[in-house]
């Protein structure tokens, strides 16, 4: 059985990162800063839902995972033809 | 034998990949403008991200860990697409780099 007693702590970190790059949505001058920090968060969200289903045991967070991943992906090129002025 | 090697991997590769994504958001705040915080955001979280989604396939076997290479296929590929479109998006709004440098979009785009 593989030890897991560390993962509490990598969540700390990656929670730490979540925040660190939500400071950047709140602040950034631009929208296409505001928009990097939202991908840079979704990815992290990613990472940090994943954690917690090897955390709890819970296989459904990993499907949640997948679907926060897709959606995320889809906001994001839809964000940037709003940018661009296609949409 | 086995199972510890697969245990150290799977240890080390969560580590690495939190010590990546922890990198790409200080890199978001001490980068001076946009292309350059995106330069270390969407690298680094990419390869962070990959990293602790294989240590996660590695620790839940089975149906799981199919679901989570999946998961990494389409990170690897999606990833930089995003942030691609957000770059060409950007830069047709008007963005433009703090650093002076060579712009080769712009013959294009005049």
């Amino acid at each position: 059985m593989i030890d897991i007693s560390f993962l509490p702590a990598v969540v700390t970190v990656i929670t730490f990162a979540f925040l660190v790059s939500f400071f950047r949505i709140m602040k950034g001058p631009t929208a296409g800063d505001r928009f990097i920090a939202l991908d840079a968060a979704t990815t992290i969200t990613t990472a940090l839902l994943a954690i917690l289903a090897v955390i709890y045991d819970r296989e459904w967070l990993i499907d949640v995972a997948i679907i926060y991943a897709l959606l995320s992906f889809i906001a994001i090129i839809a964000i940037a033809r709003y940018l661009e002025g296609g949409l | 034998m086995m199972a510890e090697i697969l245990s150290i991997a799977a240890q080390l590769l969560i580590i690495i990949g939190t010590f990546f994504l922890l990198v790409g958001a200080v890199g978001l705040i001490r980068l001076p403008d946009m292309f350059t915080r995106m330069h270390a955001a969407t690298k680094c979280t990419t390869l962070g991200a990959m990293c602790t989604l294989l240590g996660v396939a590695i620790i839940m076997q089975g149906s799981v860990a199919i679901k989570a290479v999946l998961m990494i296929i389409f990170i690897a590929l999606g990833n930089p697409t995003s942030a691609h479109a957000i770059a060409r998006a950007a830069y047709r709004s008007g963005t433009r780099m703090k650093i002076g440098s060579y712009d080769a979009f712009k013959e294009e785009f005049e």
